[in-house]
């Protein structure tokens, strides 16, 4: 068995300790609802766009240490992105926590790609996959939507 | 394994030793570390089940009540053998009123679709508590949306254990069904089911009970408690999945009608027409769950074999030293099961969330359930969204509990701050 500290690396333990942007944005112009059924877990992710950039990203919720400290690095990664460039990050994070084929990505964001490697580790988990992804799934469904928000289910 | 020899290894009361009860578990050969505790989810089987349900395979396997050849007719009386064991197991007066079904689930459904629409109309009143699992909150709720009866739901006290009080003010004129657990499985809560069926009597009314937790842990005599339907399932009584066990007095199943239509429900079918069979068969259509059902009587057999007062015992010793072993941990709440828990210790470690303290104790190879363990309602209103829950079976012992504890401390030491 893999060793435990892989799952819950040290920045991992900070981040799901204390979040980054664990807070809300007044006036969103994109909002979503991220629901794990199976363990209650919620998250609220609010965004604001300037045009087809996150001008600003926070979030919201209870959930466990690793779906925390994912939303948190999410928020930290994301500040300042394009709307391209966040899906180009989550396609990427995900072929990556689901143990799949490792996926190009532009050589501008490898920096933000290497600062959520230490989710990564969930892929041994495949109970906690859908941890780690709670938070982008929301980002996901924000986006397609709009201020009113809705809301998405990891199952 | 045979009662006799059974006997032999555990002497009567107080020689009850789970460590070497567990080698009757093959799973603990398999998995010489496991520490566990999810019984309440589903128990481990001994040997003697697993054996029996393949060597029924190997040498009585024929479709039953069907066949006029020899071994169907062999495989017919050990199905109707198994029957006999489940009215022994809960004193039932007659085994025609052993209903087999997949499990407590599809028991209670049963009821809501059979006996619902057939005794209830608008306006009638179906009364539940706060401690049922889901499987004793949604079938009702769809009937509720069907029938236009009214669901009403009785509290819980400040202690987590029902508030009788409460539930006495919520019998009305209009209730017709009380259906109630037995134990509640979120949090080991046992409820006063002997105090449930005098009330609602009473009032006129019947009793469902779910008796999942309760059917490993406790004797049940359906006649002695006086209560209308008891189901339970066979996979968390040490027997097979795929099994389980709806009781209705036979009175109130001759005069409920069939929910599911098929082969073996029938007594005569033409297209104009059918004849349907007296329970429990009419309650069984389609080829039934015949090694499962022979599996659990041999279930059963362990059970009464070790003696259901020992298990009992076993249960509230252990529980005992959980709650006091537990309660000593630093940051640990206990979620509160009234006057009486059995079985079952759920809890929130302070800062850690039951999904990564059930992660940290699975490395440990402590197996625990953590979530909602589906009572979200029971589990908001004592406001704990999400817990960890231990719960007991006849192979764990003190050193389980204590391989437990050591394991929460890890984890507080690696969450903690």
């Amino acid at each position: 068995m893999m060793d435990l500290r892989e799952l819950y690396q040290d920045i991992i333990l900070d981040h799901g300790r204390h979040p980054r942007n664990f807070r809300t944005i007044e006036h969103p112009t994109h909002l979503a609802q991220g629901h794990n059924p199976l363990c209650g877990d919620r998250v609220t992710v609010y965004l604001s766009l300037d045009g087809d950039r996150i001008a600003d990203i926070a979030f919201q919720g209870r959930g466990c240490a690793i779906s925390t400290a994912a939303a948190s690095l999410m928020t930290e990664v994301l500040k300042g992105k394009t709307i391209e460039e966040a899906r180009a990050l989550f396609a990427q994070f995900h072929a990556r926590v689901i143990g799949g084929e490792p996926m190009e990505i532009p050589e501008s964001l490898t920096e933000e790609a290497e600062r959520l490697e230490p989710l990564t580790g969930v892929k041994a988990y495949p109970a906690r996959v859908k941890c780690a992804t709670l938070s982008w799934h929301a980002l996901e469904a924000a986006l397609k939507g709009s201020g009113a928000g809705a809301t998405v289910k990891t199952e | 394994m045979t009662t006799a020899s059974l006997r032999s290894v555990y002497p009567g009361p107080g020689g009850f030793d789970p460590r070497r009860l567990k080698r009757e578990f093959p799973i603990f050969a398999s998995n010489p570390d496991l520490v566990f505790l999810d019984s309440g989810a589903s128990a481990q089987k001994p040997r003697s089940v697993i054996d029996r349900v393949s060597n029924y395979y190997s040498t009585d396997y024929a479709n039953v009540h069907r066949g006029v050849y020899r071994l169907s007719a062999r495989s017919t009386e050990l199905f109707e053998e198994a029957r006999e064991k489940m009215r022994g197991f809960l004193n039932a007066a007659d085994s025609r009123e052993i209903v087999f079904v997949r499990g407590a689930t599809e028991g209670i459904n049963l009821v809501a679709q059979s006996w619902g629409p057939a005794f209830l109309k608008a306006g009638d009143e179906v009364l539940i508590s706060e401690l049922e699992h889901h499987s004793n909150i949604v079938p009702w709720q769809m009937l509720r949306d069907r029938l236009g009866i009214r669901l009403v739901v009785a509290p819980i006290d400040a202690t987590g254990g029902l508030d009788l009080a409460g539930f006495e003010a919520r019998l009305s004129p209009r209730t017709r069904l009380v259906a109630i657990t037995h134990i509640a499985n979120a949090t080991g809560a046992v409820v006063p089911v002997e105090t449930i069926v005098r009330l609602t009597h009473a009032k006129g009314a019947k009793v469902l009970i779910d008796g999942c937790q309760a059917a490993p842990r406790l004797r049940v005599d359906v006649q002695a408690l006086g209560c209308d339907f008891y189901t339970f399932s066979g996979h968390k009584t040490y027997g097979p999945t795929g099994i389980g066990v709806l009781y209705g007095r036979y009175e109130l199943l001759s005069a409920m009608p069939p929910w599911q239509g098929g082969g073996e429900m029938i007594l005569n079918v033409t297209f104009e027409k059918t004849e349907f069979q007296d329970p429990p068969y009419r309650f069984e259509a389609g080829t039934p769950d015949i090694s499962g059902a022979i599996g659990l009587g041999t279930a059963i057999d362990f059970i009464e074999a070790l003696g259901r007062e020992n298990i009992l015992e076993h249960e509230e010793a252990l529980t005992g030293y959980g709650l006091d072993r537990l309660s000593r941990i630093p940051g640990l709440t206990l979620l509160g099961a009234g006057q009486r828990r059995l079985g079952i210790l759920s809890f929130d470690l302070e800062g850690v969330h039951p999904h990564d303290l059930a992660q940290v104790l699975d490395q440990h190879h402590v197996a625990v359930r953590a979530g909602h363990h589906c009572a979200q309602p029971l589990l908001e209103k004592l406001g704990h969204p999400a817990t960890t829950r231990a719960s007991l079976g006849v192979y764990n012992d003190e050193r389980d509990i204590d391989r437990l504890a050591e394991a929460i401390e890890a984890a507080r030491e690696m969450f903690g701050r």
